[in-house]
């Protein structure tokens, strides 16, 4: 193989056709209410790690009908609990990361 | 496919292009890559379709590279296009037609500009009267050359000596159109056909007897993108748009790729072969690529020109295989031989795709 | 003597008005253009947020104008202002002398063979938002699959789009879509289902119930993403793009069908009207109101009143409120001019 000193580029498109969603799908199963989650971001502005280590249940649960891998994000979770007071549509956070990492285990 | 909704479309975006009397200028890059294609033009307008196709040495580049590479600001460009205009009002022409995708870009964007911004014009004119002291007319009409080609596709059709058809099967060969990104993303009304269905190439594989090829990149660029080439760390993006471009045409086996940039033939062309080295992979078949045309080879095939006369053994990608289905006679040994035939020597051939 | 109130509309607003107006003790001519009465909604299958038929609605508004006189298939030609109010001149040859007119001209749906790059008219299975009703009403059509696996439905189709010549808000389409969106998933469970939204504005009752119930039981994904672009694969689907902005990403997806959100747009006739009546157009080209707090039924010119999308986009109960308003404020008009 000839090095021209560039290769393909890898794309950063999100495939929804072609993505793995299994993540994702066997959360809903555990926590149904987690489809309800609308992108507000209160979990995330009120994470204790998230300006130190960029955690935000909204990304995790984002990142995962993505195809992104959160595991590094979930294990920055102290599992405080303040998601889950503001999250509006009261959406279970903490029992939400728990069951993650259970399906990461 | 609905073919009636895209004609209605291609209704919508149809523009006047006068019959004769062209004044015409050259691309920059176009000599180098596809060295008879100018040529090709001239001598299908002049000598088989009889009109009056104007040149002069004169003329310079449009500035249009600079302009895209961020070299030089678009007041210059401005001014060395309005000189272009000079050199056509001097002639005694008012129809322009350039040879370039960028340069039509280019000179529809200039005139466009001062249309909105007529100060803009007056600076101009007097940016060239300090300059050179020259004044211009702006054209009448502004067409690329593929327009014209456009225009003249069925007088071209009745002097065939070859169609797009293959020769075996009698079925229509696919043919994946690609038009250059500045021909009318910018001003969908400059362009035939418009910016999302464009019919300028398409027209012409219709009328020639080929059948277009609709598939799902088919908007996308080339991966050419001036700077995403010209500097080097860059040019991954570049290949990597081709390339994206060759995966999602892949399945409908097209029989060759016509466009009508200077800049999308090329990559189309040589990107296939660092395509090939670098993943192991060809899209033509039995190892071979896609062979990529401009528009005036095309028409030079289908009028019988010989293909070593068009240049085609400039190509990276072999052009054999179309040939051989159009039915074109050819002699691979003058492959490689100069006008006066004398050997040219044999370019060293890559092992990672099939060439002649 | 009994006096002429002519209405020109004959969808939601124009009924609800005639209704009115004819049992305030009015001789109401009802003036529509098209060979039916119940304008858009007629053609509808069912109504946001208790999935209401429309058929069974529309054919209670029409009975419910007995004594009215209605012409179909009918313009109006001119209008001219006269001591007694207005002398309309119509497209069957029939002059009335009204003592007030109520506009309920409507709007026109966006065309979205306009928006090139969604392929509305070119790719097989692009549909609009009023095919699928009409699919929805037992109209067959080609363009949704037996068994599709993955349906889109693109929000914003020529609203809220400069380019477009429309920067209104269309209104209902967020929650139109949603309600396509539920009644497809109900149709085709397996099916997956995306939204292409730019925002959710989902402002009315319920609305907001009806977005919860389409994400927690119907699992319908929501891509906040206009749609650039839609090309047709090998195998005659659809390839669509968007950018994942929740995300940073670009996106594709392939899917069965595709639904665009047409929008309300200005219905081009107000045009020839105002001209003719002599009524201001607003800054967004809808008819202009006295005012658009309190006085949005009354048009600039004394008589003139105004009801449904003739003035902006509405939605159903706020075209019906306003017909039944403008009615009101027809019958005071009048008492006033006695």
């Amino acid at each position: 193989m000839i090095d021209f000193g560039f290769t393909l580029s890898k794309s950063s498109t999100v495939d929804l056709t072609t993505l793995d969603r299994s993540r994702y799908d066997q959360l809903i199963k555990l926590v149904p209410t987690a489809r309800m989650c609308m992108n507000c971001g209160s979990c995330g502005a009120t994470c204790t790690v998230g300006e130190y280590k960029g955690m935000s249940v909204r990304k995790v649960l984002y990142g995962i009908q993505r195809g992104e891998d959160v595991k590094a994000m979930l294990s920055s979770c102290m599992l405080c609990g303040k998601c889950t007071m503001v999250c509006p549509r009261g959406i279970n956070t903490r029992n939400l990361i728990l069951n993650l990492c259970k399906i990461y285990d | 496919m609905i073919k009636d909704g895209k004609q209605k479309i291609w209704a919508d975006y149809q523009k006047e292009i006068p019959d004769d009397h062209w004044y015409y200028v050259r691309s920059c890059i176009r000599q180098n890559f596809f060295p008879a294609s100018e040529k090709m033009f001239l001598e299908i307008t002049r000598n088989v379709l009889g009109k009056d196709i104007y040149e002069t040495p004169h003329h310079t580049t449009c500035g249009g590279i600079a302009y895209h590479a961020d070299t030089i600001p678009q007041e210059t460009a401005m001014t060395m296009i309005a000189r272009q205009f000079a050199l056509m009002t001097e002639a005694g022409y008012e129809n322009y037609c350039p040879s370039c995708i960028t340069s039509f870009g280019n000179y529809v964007e200039t005139l466009e500009t001062w249309r909105e911004f007529p100060e803009l014009e007056a600076k101009i004119r007097e940016n060239l009267w300090k300059a050179c002291k020259r004044e211009f007319n702006k054209p009448k009409y502004l067409a690329h050359t593929s327009d014209l080609i456009y225009h003249w596709r069925d007088e071209i059709r009745k002097k065939a000596k070859h169609l797009l058809i293959n020769k075996e099967t009698g079925e229509p060969l696919r043919i994946v159109e690609h038009i250059g990104c500045h021909y009318s993303k910018m001003f969908p009304h400059k362009g035939v056909g418009g910016a999302e269905y464009p019919y300028v190439l398409a027209g012409m594989v219709e009328s020639w007897g080929g059948q277009v090829i609709d598939y799902p990149e088919r908007r996308h660029c080339c991966g050419f993108g001036f700077r995403q080439y010209l500097v080097k760390a860059n040019r991954g993006y570049s290949v990597s748009n081709t390339h994206k471009k060759f995966e999602s045409m892949e399945p409908y086996k097209p029989d060759a790729i016509i466009t009508n940039c200077p800049g999308c033939p090329y990559f189309l062309d040589r990107w296939q072969y660092v395509i090939a080295e670098q993943t192991g992979k060809t899209y033509g078949e039995n190892g071979y690529g896609i062979p990529v045309f401009t528009y005036e080879e095309i028409a030079g095939l289908v009028l019988g020109y010989d293909p070593w006369d068009l240049g085609l053994q400039l190509h990276q990608v072999a052009v054999e295989p179309l040939l051989n289905k159009m039915g074109v006679e050819y002699d691979p040994k003058a492959k490689y031989l100069g006008l006066n035939k004398e050997d040219l020597m044999r370019p060293e051939m890559p092992n990672s795709i099939k060439c002649c | 003597m009994k006096q002429n109130i002519v209405i020109i509309g004959g969808g939601i607003a124009g009924l609800e008005a005639a209704k009115q107006i004819h049992n305030l003790g009015y001789q109401t001519f009802l003036v529509e253009k098209s060979d039916h009465l119940g304008g858009h909604v007629a053609s509808w299958h069912r109504l946001f947020p208790d999935m209401i038929a429309t058929k069974p609605l529309i054919k209670d508004m029409i009975s419910a104008i007995k004594g009215v006189t209605v012409f179909l298939e009918t313009q109006v030609n001119d209008v001219e202002g006269v001591r007694e109010g207005y002398r309309l001149s119509l497209s069957n040859g029939i002059n009335i002398t009204a003592q007030a007119v109520l506009v309920a001209s409507g709007f026109q749906l966006f065309e979205a063979q306009r928006k090139e790059e969604y392929g509305y008219g070119i790719y097989d299975h692009v549909i609009t938002n009023a095919d699928l009703e009409a699919w929805m009403n037992g109209n067959k059509d080609q363009r949704i699959p037996a068994a599709p696996k993955a349906i889109g439905f693109v929000h914003c189709v020529g609203s809220r789009d400069l380019k477009a010549g429309n920067s209104q808000c269309s209104k209902v389409c967020c929650m139109t879509a949603i309600k396509q969106a539920i009644e497809m998933k109900e149709r085709f469970p397996n099916a997956e289902v995306y939204c292409f939204y730019m925002d959710l504005r989902l402002f009315g009752k319920k609305y907001e119930d009806f977005y919860i119930n389409a994400q927690r039981d119907f699992g319908i994904h929501f891509v906040r993403g206009r749609v650039s672009e839609v090309s047709e694969t090998i195998d005659g689907r659809l390839q669509v793009k968007a950018e994942d902005t929740l995300i940073g990403r670009p996106l594709k997806v392939q899917l069965d069908t595709l639904v665009l959100m047409s929008g309300m747009c200005c219905n081009p006739l107000i045009q020839k009207l105002a001209e003719q009546a002599r009524l201001e157009i607003d800054s967004d080209g809808f008819l202009k109101s006295r005012d658009n707090i309190t006085n949005i039924i009354e048009s600039g010119r004394e008589g003139i009143f105004f009801a449904g999308a003739c003035t902006g986009t509405k939605t159903v109960p706020e075209t019906v409120a306003e017909a039944r308003a403008a009615a009101l404020s027809i019958h005071n008009y009048l008492l006033q001019n006695d």
